[in-house]
């Protein structure tokens, strides 16, 4: 944190004299007002992007909570709904499961790539400053730059019936596995996941690369002296020093797996059945093409909520030594 | 062999696995794109001959010059006004005396986790009120207040760390507030400015959610909006779909190897410090 608003602080928590006179409060609100007026050029400067954010953001999510409580087609009078949107949603397998497939997806989206990260920055760094170790970093972060919707599109292709994937397993005499992926109710998920997996692992082992290259070279010869074999040299001396990174990786994946909607709208559409169906997409189907408004505010609210309690205390990870 | 070596030689192994499961997709996509139009070509197969052909033909097919021209509409609207109220925002809750500091900070970064999808219901009555649906300004406006958190935090977090000592010496030879945010900070921002523009101008480009919710004629979406509609309308012919996708996808993987080194440096220091 900086300095500038220590003064600031200073004047706001000044322990009170016992019974503060007049004169003091008098004192106190001069200041009070002097701060305002000399804070007037800082707020004027934050208006502008105050006001974006509260009329395109904070506004409609005050309004997705108030949709959550009333019953609407979005034509007509809405009528007040009361908590039936939420009791519909804990009871209904429809609108429940969704819920489970996004906690599910979590394990593809974020537990996979990390871990595949934490690996592929481990090979890295052990290469310096090598060729091989800067091409596989520009190539292992290419998925994350393009569009989630054009990676759909490239997995629904691999993983078709004639795709490249049941090719390759012909070849190495898996005949009998191969299978429509993204159409079978046993490994739509999974498959799925595979294609979030893909996407992440790029930015999970950057992270992980960044978190290393901090690490004073002389703690692993340590290490190697003690006679440490790469595992033991791994969870005592790169793992400690990586832990703010690992968790912004968690939260970041975990964040993307949860709001997943992109790959899944391009690939399976929530299919087969609602095998696949997340809470991105039901709420889109709820609210455009069922027309209740309500139901899928309410699976927002719900969403919003479950993004917050999955990530704070995830993000406890994250700060550093100094701050606690 | 020693121990070492060998780690070095599974290590170097374990890399090209991975670098090829990353890389086999974008050359089945390519490879697919050449075989002939309205085929449905096995896997990974070479085609007799290249039909180079298939990118004229989806760049005509999905109309791209109208897409480029609105997704440049779009690009403009939103990363210059949000790039400009971020960093002035960031300079004040970073650099200055703002009263309730902590607090407003605290809204910003609340919007942190939100998902598009909170917010994507009402956003759509709220824009039908405004009478916007169905043009870029439906993406543009809740665009650039949807990255605020990020461009705000990011922003800040980039003048928190400039020497108070430099405003000082400023406001000692008379300058307002508006003079040393333009003429002293701005100037000694641009690597930080330079990063954000380029995380917004992708961000942008490969907006899904919006795109489709908003805007219905895909001539009025984004990039990615309108690689949604591409592929409901051609999904039947592979090869004209994959080489519409690499004409979309071409110009995010330019604009990365172009600016890497900012881009990667930009998108760590931004995620640690969030």
């Amino acid at each position: 944190m900086s300095t500038s608003w220590s003064t600031t602080d200073k004047a706001t928590s000044r322990p009170s004299a016992p019974g503060p006179s007049d004169d003091l409060r008098r004192k106190r609100r001069a200041a009070k007002v002097r701060r305002l007026r000399t804070g007037l050029p800082g707020l004027l400067l934050v208006a502008p992007a105050l006001a974006f954010y509260g009329v395109f953001v904070l506004r409609p999510l005050a309004a997705t909570v108030q949709y959550s409580f009333y019953e609407w087609n979005g034509i007509s009078t809405a009528t007040w709904a009361g908590v039936d949107n939420y009791v519909r949603l804990l009871t209904d397998p429809d609108l429940l499961g969704p819920i489970l497939n996004a906690l599910q997806l979590i394990i593809y989206f974020s537990f996979v790539p990390v871990v595949f990260g934490v690996i592929a920055a481990a090979i890295i760094r052990k290469m310096g400053a090598s060729r091989l170790a800067g091409i596989s970093r520009t190539v292992l972060f290419l998925p994350q730059v393009i569009p989630l919707v054009a990676a759909g599109i490239m997995w629904t292709w691999l993983l078709a019936t004639d795709g490249a994937v049941n090719q390759v397993m012909r070849v190495i005499g898996l005949d009998g596995l191969t299978r429509a992926w993204l159409g079978d109710f046993d490994t739509a998920l999974p498959a799925v996941g595979v294609i979030g997996a893909w996407v992440n692992v790029g930015l999970c082992m950057l992270l992980m690369l960044a978190g290393m290259t901090k690490v004073d070279p002389s703690l692993y010869e340590a290490a190697r002296l003690d006679g440490a074999g790469p595992i033991r040299e791994f969870v005592s001396v790169t793992l400690p020093a990586v832990r703010q990174e690992l968790g912004v990786a968690i939260i970041i994946t975990v964040i993307s797996a949860l709001r997943s909607f992109d790959i899944i709208f391009i690939s399976t559409q929530g299919g087969p059945g609602s095998s696949t169906m997340v809470p991105g997409l039901e709420i889109y189907y709820l609210a455009f093409f069922e027309r209740e408004i309500g139901q899928a505010s309410a699976l927002a609210v719900a969403l919003t909520v479950l993004v917050l309690i999955v990530v704070l205390p995830l993000n406890r990870l994250t700060r550093s030594d100094s701050d606690s | 062999m020693n121990t070492t070596a060998r780690e070095l030689w599974t290590g170097r192994i374990l890399l090209i696995v991975v670098m090829a499961v990353t890389i086999v997709p974008f050359v089945s996509l390519f490879i697919t794109a050449l075989h002939p139009p309205g085929t449905y070509p096995p896997g990974l197969a070479l085609p007799e001959e290249f039909h180079w052909n298939n990118f004229l033909l989806a760049f005509e097919a999905a109309n791209m010059g109208a897409l480029l021209q609105s997704s440049f509409i779009i690009e403009l609207g939103v990363v210059p006004v949000a790039i400009l109220i971020a960093t002035l925002a960031g300079f004040a809750l970073g650099h200055l005396n703002v009263p309730f500091k902590r607090t407003l900070f605290i809204i910003f970064v609340l919007g942190l986790t939100l998902p598009f999808e909170g917010i994507i219901v009402p956003l759509y009555y709220q824009m039908r009120e405004y009478g916007l649906l169905n043009t870029q300004l439906a993406i543009i406006l809740p665009l650039i207040g949807l990255f605020m958190p990020f461009a705000v935090m990011w922003m800040r977090a980039h003048f928190v760390n400039m020497p108070q000592e430099l405003s000082e010496a400023a406001r000692m030879d008379g300058a307002s507030t508006w003079q040393l945010f333009w003429r002293v900070h701005v100037p000694l921002s641009r690597p930080a400015i330079a990063s954000l523009a380029i995380l917004l101008f992708l961000w942008t480009w490969n907006q899904f959610l919006l795109a489709i919710v908003l805007v219905d004629d895909p001539e009025k979406r984004t990039m990615a909006g309108a690689l949604g509609a591409f592929q409901g309308q051609w999904g039947t012919d592979i090869p004209l779909l994959c080489a519409g996708s690499l004409l979309i996808l071409t110009p995010t993987l330019i604009v990365f190897l172009v600016f890497q080194r900012q881009f990667v440096a930009a998108l760590l220091q931004g995620a640690v410090k969030g």
